[in-house]
């Protein structure tokens, strides 16, 4: 051992380390050998996202889309092997054609059609081309290919001459574009990687979608397009100052709230109900506000502050409106915006766990449930599995709330945890999920439950913690919630799950999120600049002529 | 922007279309496709049969045996508590008890492979690994449903539109309607045609609007480029819905077939949507009668509604728990020998199974009604929901599929694969099946009780 030591003293091995470390260099990258190119469905939002970009924000969809599929915990990685039931393709096709006739229509032609025709009611193929190949390359996140626009042209010319108006006959062209996969889906288009033989890269535009739709959950900008085009994101140092600029424009947050909205699973919103009777307080303003109040507080303390994601689980600070300090029972000053508040010290409120996006979300209609929340803390926050219960299970006895025996949700999850074919699962969920046990269903802070004082204290993986304030600091200090954020963060940006490939990867990746204090604007940045990110391989059935 | 040669193909379909459009007020006579239909006796004015439809209607967490399954067999079978309500229409409805979903080791995965069994034939191994094979009603509309407006409809009264068990794949499923102002104006909106008026003249910008979803179509070669196996296949469906709505605007560029039973009732109220469960049966009730509508005038031949999702959401105002946990949670009462508050629901989805069917048959269509030509599963998760019993879950028919089964028979069976059913109607609809189901549920054999 000392042998060694010398050896690397004399030959200068040591001093270029401690240069290395001195320079704040840590491992570098590993190796991964990339996925086969895919096509992940646009999510709702980024539909919503682009035609707004495209067309402008007062530009109706007028249609419905169909609900995402949540594939190991994530949408993203969903969209990635969801296709489209019939129905659903019929309201993308209503929502193309309603999209394009705004486009066209009298209020919006002037500032979205780049061309003025000389005679309205006929065919213009000239104009019709430009407005196509202008449309096509933003919503196709690429310049299409001229068998791609000839189609649309066409249609566009057939539509004019049928119905004696050239902005009709362009609209029919708009909603080809619409209507495409190419703008429905996000495929990777690989090319020879001209740096690597008989390796694939991906095309530079096929980079910059992934780049745009991760951090910013939007198609590119001209900026990123123009970068694309130019070659600019095959070159590491391009590729991080396109980067730094996405990082630091105001748009990043938006992709910042597409992140935690899916992350969380508020999704679940859209079925959320409650007992009016039971829960009087509860109502869809709340139930929209709860998702914004923790939407806000993570931008603010990720973003904003450029703080440490773990403090998610412990901050005090948070924004409000009247609805929720009803809820809260806080009052509100501002009658319609939000307002920034901060819980006291002696406030049972700390952290997105104490927030009602959680404790409402994670809730039967009429009542609070421990499993429910502890399970939402392991699978959601933790990235652990909890296996299915078993088909077979008697819960009658202690379940009555009506036995005297039995009346807080203590009792009852304590007792049925003494079945032996639940105890398994229910001993890694109801300690937990006991620790929220003083917010009702609908998210209500309560002291009792049928009279009895609640006590919310527990376990969480060996760590005590005696209240809602100390259950955060646990899972704030819990290695695993870290690592959770990152593995996800990752998943979500690529749409789909590691590959084997990246288990060393994915090791190095919580490495410098650690390194970087848990800073999420770098975790997002390690990703983004990261080859593993955009490493393709072949699917398998040979790479033929790359579109673009 | 240069000229290729693919682009011919372009040119071709807007030169049809162009004849097309040239040519309005023309009418056109309809192709009837449907095939597998005989004839049965009973037909259109003009010798044309009258179709026969398909569907199914399931309600979640199961019945309490000793007070569902009808104690005599065959013919005559008697009502207990919970089926009572089928009494009006008893006479078009089949009870089948007893049939069960194996699952060759795999484990019975809460609400779900009871249903997977039902209407898939098989059993997932796991959560993460969902059925990867259509269920019934996607092999039935392949068949049947290619010639009608919409190759099947979904609905669902809980107001929540992935409360939906019909799929042809794991890449999604097909997603419910939720709202009955929604589903009334997707079928009798603007592109509605009714079938029964006096004049037809082809929609030109429907013939434009098909014209666009071919120019769609005609990417598949070039956008399936370079992905994998799988992504392809995945493609494929996307296309495939690409294909079927062209087809849907196919149809209504030829006049309608006129189906004297077609009489578009009024347009519903935009009611709120829940699971609450006042509020699941009435808008059940008025999708019972969208649907019914739907039906008589040919829209579809394919339906899938849920009256309450798999592990049933539906709820009592005031009360803490959800029907679900009622059936884990609720004390059986030690007198009546059930749980009370969980039996209310099984009630309640037993009345609305009579009222959709009482909906169906009260629609005079031809020489019988409505449900005459109608195959109807009704069928739940489980049997007995508070141990997500699996052996013997409640599978009922209604109508005769055009008299090609018996009705009002109750099919007693101990042990039997449930996928026997499921078999047995596929054929009855005219699909081409020898066998049907995976591992031990795989048959062969029909219920043969039911056929005529």
């Amino acid at each position: 051992m000392q042998q060694r030591f010398a050896a690397l003293v004399v030959f200068g091995v040591l001093p270029l380390l401690g240069v290395l470390i001195l320079a704040g260099c840590g491992p570098s990258e590993p190796q991964t050998s990339g996925t086969p190119v895919g096509a992940q469905r646009l999510s709702a939002g980024q539909y919503r996202q682009m035609v707004s970009d495209i067309f402008g924000a007062d530009i109706k969809l007028g249609g419905r889309f169909e609900p995402g599929m949540r594939k190991n915990g994530l949408l993203a990685v969903g969209g990635s092997a969801v296709a489209m039931s019939p129905s659903g393709f019929e309201q993308y096709d209503t929502m193309a054609r309603t999209i394009a006739a705004q486009v066209v229509d009298e209020k919006h032609r002037d500032a979205l059609i780049p061309c003025k025709t000389a005679e309205t009611k006929k065919a213009d193929r000239a104009c019709a081309t430009t407005v196509l190949t202008k449309y096509a390359r933003l919503l196709f996140r690429r310049p299409a290919t001229d068998r791609e626009i000839a189609g649309p042209v066409a249609m566009a010319g057939e539509a004019a001459e049928a119905k004696g108006d050239f902005y009709t006959g362009l609209a029919y062209g708009l909603a080809e574009l619409l209507d495409s996969p190419n703008f429905i889906f996000r495929k990777d288009v690989a090319e020879p990687d001209p740096s690597a033989s008989g390796k694939l890269r991906l095309t530079g535009y096929s980079k910059a979608s992934r780049l745009s739709f991760f951090l910013w959950n939007a198609g590119p900008d001209d900026e990123l397009l123009r970068a694309a085009g130019a070659g600019e994101l095959d070159k590491k140092s391009d590729l991080a100052k396109q980067v730094d600029r996405m990082l630091t424009s105001p748009r990043l947050e938006s992709g910042v709230r597409a992140f935690f909205t899916d992350f969380l699973d508020f999704d679940q919103f859209d079925s959320l109900a409650k007992d009016a009777a039971i829960y009087p307080v509860f109502g869809q303003k709340v139930a929209h506000d709860a998702q914004e109040q923790t939407l806000r507080t993570a931008v603010d303390l990720l973003v904003t502050q450029k703080g440490d994601y773990r403090d998610l689980f412990t901050t005090r600070k948070t924004f409000l409106t009247r609805n929720l300090g009803v809820v809260y029972q806080v009052p509100v000053a501002a009658e319609k915006e939000w307002e920034a508040h901060e819980f006291p010290m002696d406030d049972p409120h700390a952290g997105v766990l104490t927030q009602l996006s959680f404790t409402e979300l994670h809730a039967h209609p009429g009542r609070s449930s421990s499993t429910l929340r502890g399970k939402a803390v392991r699978e959601i926050l933790l990235c652990q599995t909890v296996p299915s219960p078993p088909a077979n299970v008697n819960f009658t006895v202690v379940q009555d709330t009506s036995n005297p025996e039995f009346k807080t949700a203590r009792d009852r999850l304590t007792a049925h945890r003494t079945e032996a074919t639940c105890a398994g699962c229910h001993k890694i969920m109801d300690p937990i999920g006991l620790g929220l046990e003083n917010f009702d269903g609908a998210g209500q802070f309560r002291t009792t439950e049928n009279g009895a004082p609640i006590n919310a204290s527990g376990e969480i993986d060996g760590v005590k913690f005696t209240d809602t304030a100390s259950l955060g600091r646990a899972i704030h200090d819990n290695p695993s919630a870290a690592a959770c954020l990152a593995n996800s963060l990752y998943r979500y940006a690529a749409g789909r799950d590691f590959d084997p490939s990246e288990r060393e990867w994915q090791k190095w990746l919580g490495q410098q999120f650690a390194k970087n204090g848990y800073r999420f604007p770098d975790l997002m940045k390690t990703i983004a600049t990261s080859d593993a990110f955009y490493a393709v391989r072949d699917a398998g059935n040979g790479v033929r002529e790359a579109q673009r | 922007m240069s000229a290729k040669p693919e682009m011919s193909s372009n040119f071709n379909r807007r030169r049809v279309l162009r004849g097309m459009l040239g040519g309005s007020a023309v009418t056109l006579a309809v192709p009837f496709l449907d095939c597998m239909l005989d004839t049965n006796g009973t037909a259109f004015a003009g010798g044309r049969p009258l179709p026969v439809r398909f569907g199914t209607w399931n309600w979640g967490c199961g019945i309490n045996p000793q007070r569902w399954v009808p104690t005599k067999s065959g013919a005559g079978y008697d009502l207990g508590p919970e089926l009572k309500y089928i009494e009006p229409v008893k006479q078009h409805i089949n009870v089948f008890s007893g049939f069960k979903a194996f699952l060759d080791g795999k484990p019975n995965l809460p609400h779900i492979s009871g249903m997977q069994a039902v209407r898939a034939g098989g059993v997932a191994a796991s959560m993460g690994n969902p059925m990867d094979i259509p269920t019934i009603d996607v092999l039935v509309g392949d068949i049947v449903g290619t010639d009608t407006r919409f190759r099947s409809l979904e609905m669902a009264a809980t107001g929540d539109p992935k409360h939906s068990y019909s799929y042809r794949s794991a890449n999604g499923f097909n997603p419910a309607e939720v709202s009955p102002l929604a589903l009334y104006t997707r079928i009798f909106g603007p592109d509605f045609q009714d079938p029964n008026a006096a004049d037809f003249k082809p929609d030109p910008g429907i013939m434009l609007r098909k014209s666009v979803l071919t120019g769609v179509s005609e990417q598949r070669t070039d956008f399936l480029n370079q992905l994998g196996q799988a992504d392809r296949t995945r493609m494929d469906e996307y296309f495939t819905s690409v294909r079927q709505l062209e087809q849907q605007l196919e149809l209504q560029l030829q006049k309608p077939p006129p189906a004297e039973a077609c009489h578009v009732g009024v347009k519903p109220p935009d009611a709120p949507v829940g699971t609450e469960i006042g509020m699941v049966m009435a808008n059940h009730k008025l999708m019972a009668e969208i649907l019914a509508m739907a039906l008589a005038c040919n829209q579809t031949k394919v339906f899938n509604v849920v009256f309450s999702d798999s592990a049933s959401n539906l709820r009592m105002p005031g009360e803490q728990m959800i029907h679900h946990l009622m059936t884990h949670e609720e004390p059986v009462d030690k007198a009546l020998g059930y749980q009370p508050k969980a039996a209310y629901f099984v009630e309640r989805s037993m009345e609305a199974w009579a009222l959709f069917v009482s909906t169906l048959a009260n629609i005079k269509e031809g020489d019988g009604t409505l449900l005459d030509r109608c195959l109807v599963m009704g069928h739940s998760d489980t049997e007995y929901a508070r141990v997500h019993s699996i052996s013997g879950i409640p599978i009922m028919t209604a109508g005769s599929a055009g008299g090609r089964i018996k009705t009002g028979i109750h099919v007693s069976a101990i042990g039997e694969p449930v996928t026997r059913i499921g078999f047995t109607l596929q054929q009855v609809m005219g699909v081409p099946v020898e066998k049907w189901g995976m591992g031990s549920m795989q048959t062969a054999k029909p219920v043969s009780e039911i056929l005529i």
